[in-house]
């Protein structure tokens, strides 16, 4: 599909008030937004609390701007300080939500509510980010104790740790596996990205993204796949965008791995640092700042002469009063898109074309 | 906390001196006081607050928790949709670049904020003194 700058416009359809605090990050319910089940997302927050919102099925019309959105539930008095980041399994079942207070929980949907039903505890101090890899056996945890684990799924909700991965200088800022390989990747202050791989149930580095391999200059944020996992989007405190390739032509390694190279750097259009970016499945990629702008970018297919190169799609200016802390594209067949900010407000937009 | 000073003979700058504000001159249930043109002019001419300070020495332990009141200070005085950058002077600091990116680093001044000891010792940092 192409996508012409100046064609597409940003429809904000709610603003999501209850968090008492800034909201730091999002994730949308995978198994959702399917003509039986209504779309569900995770929001977490400064003030301790995950909230999860559900789009009431509109009852008359097919206009989205009729739909809207509800706080479901609030899962609270768990954890002790802010929570950080929360993923949900592949089956929707299960939302795992980690927190500064050293502890990562477990949460199981029972008919609508919610139930601790795990604790994982083994960091040293703060959980920074937490991911299920696609199959949902294996959970990866990062903090600010440098160190990246991976816990397995057992039966009954019980999890255990098979490694801590050393090898970051710094604290880790996010984890995330792979949308179809059991590869992880984790970024961090010390401004790389590692990629981690299972050689012989031996978790290791395989590889290090950084600024000598055209890699960012600054604290890595977030990164994000696109579509068929061929290619992933980095955003960084150095306010740029790097795209990066998976070389699978070059697959040299023994074990199968194909290391990635950098593609481009989008740069430029960013006066503050990045927090988030995320890549639809159409191809769009949004970032978010602490500039309060939530941004878009498309691939410029006029200019492969000079090598693949992205263009801004739109800019949506004050997008939140505050910070934007992070972006995420929904599931199913709408393009909507969530925002979350300092300002302690959740958005919901639509990119509309 | 350190017991001795760190550099005993510091250089103390000078303060710039305090503008005059306008003051009402009634205290009046309905008294209006006049816009000081200065005061507006600030506000609305800054989205970014640039910090720059000067540690008393270039190996000074203190660096980050100062930094780290500045923001604390800002944070509590700003209204909250300004944006706050706070940096050492160039060339002033030992760990100039670790002390800068620790900073401006917003996820790691809210965890610092979340340690019951360190917002202690901000507070006290930044508790009026009257000598």
């Amino acid at each position: 599909m192409e996508f012409y700058e100046g064609a597409c416009e940003l429809k904000l359809l709610q603003t999501l008030e209850g968090h008492t605090d800034r909201v730091w990050s999002l994730a949308w319910n995978p198994a959702t937004g399917t003509a039986e089940t209504p779309l569900v997302f995770a929001s977490c927050s400064g003030d301790k609390t995950v909230r999860i919102w559900e789009q009431n099925p509109s009852p008359s019309s097919s206009s989205s701007s009729h739909s809207s959105w509800n706080c479901k539930a609030v899962l609270e008095d768990t954890h002790t300080r802010t929570v950080r980041s929360c993923s949900w399994s592949p089956s929707g079942k299960l939302l795992a939500v980690a927190s500064f207070d050293a502890t990562t929980s477990i949460w199981e949907n029972v008919g609508g509510d919610f139930e601790c039903v795990s604790t994982l505890e083994g960091h040293e101090n703060e959980v920074k980010s937490v991911s299920w890899n696609a199959s949902g056996t294996l959970l990866a945890t990062c903090g600010r104790d440098k160190s990246v684990w991976i816990w397995e799924a057992q039966a009954g909700n019980e999890f255990e740790c098979v490694s801590v991965l050393q090898g970051h200088s710094q604290d880790v800022k996010l984890v995330l596996w792979h949308p179809t390989l059991d590869v992880l990747f984790s970024c961090s202050y010390d401004n790389t990205v590692k990629v981690w791989a299972d050689d012989d149930d031996d978790w290791q580095c395989v590889q290090t993204l950084g600024e000598p391999n055209n890699g960012h200059s600054s604290t890595v944020w977030a990164l994000s796949f696109n579509k068929t996992g061929d290619k992933m989007v980095t955003c960084s405190d150095d306010l740029t965008l790097k795209i990066w390739e998976m070389d699978s032509t070059s697959m040299q390694s023994a074990d199968g791995y194909a290391p990635w190279r950098h593609l481009c750097t989008i740069t430029g259009y960013h006066d503050r640092t990045i927090f988030s970016v995320h890549w639809s499945s159409e191809g769009i990629i949004a970032s978010g700042a602490a500039d309060d702008a939530i941004r878009f970018f498309v691939e410029d297919k006029d200019g492969l002469v000079d090598g693949p190169s992205y263009k801004l799609l739109l800019k949506e200016e004050k997008a939140h009063g505050m910070d934007i802390n992070s972006v995420q594209w929904s599931p199913g067949e709408k393009r909507l898109l969530a925002s979350a900010s300092d300002d302690g407000a959740v958005k919901i937009w639509e990119l509309a074309s | 906390m350190v017991s001795e000073l760190i550099n005993a003979n510091p250089i103390v700058y000078e303060k710039k001196e305090r503008r005059a504000r306008s003051m009402p001159t009634a205290v009046e249930e309905y008294a209006v006081e006049a816009i000081d043109q200065q005061e507006v002019f600030d506000i609305l001419s800054l989205q970014l607050f640039w910090i720059t300070f000067t540690p008393t020495v270039e190996h000074c332990s203190m660096a980050t928790i100062i930094g780290l009141c500045l923001r604390v200070k800002l944070s509590r005085s700003l209204p909250s949709r300004y944006k706050v950058d706070i940096r050492v002077a160039p060339g002033s600091h030992a760990s100039e670049s670790a002390v800068n990116k620790q900073l401006n680093d917003k996820e790691r001044v809210a965890a610092a904020l979340e340690n019951p000891n360190l917002v202690d010792m901000v507070d006290e940092c930044l508790a009026p003194s009257y000598n």
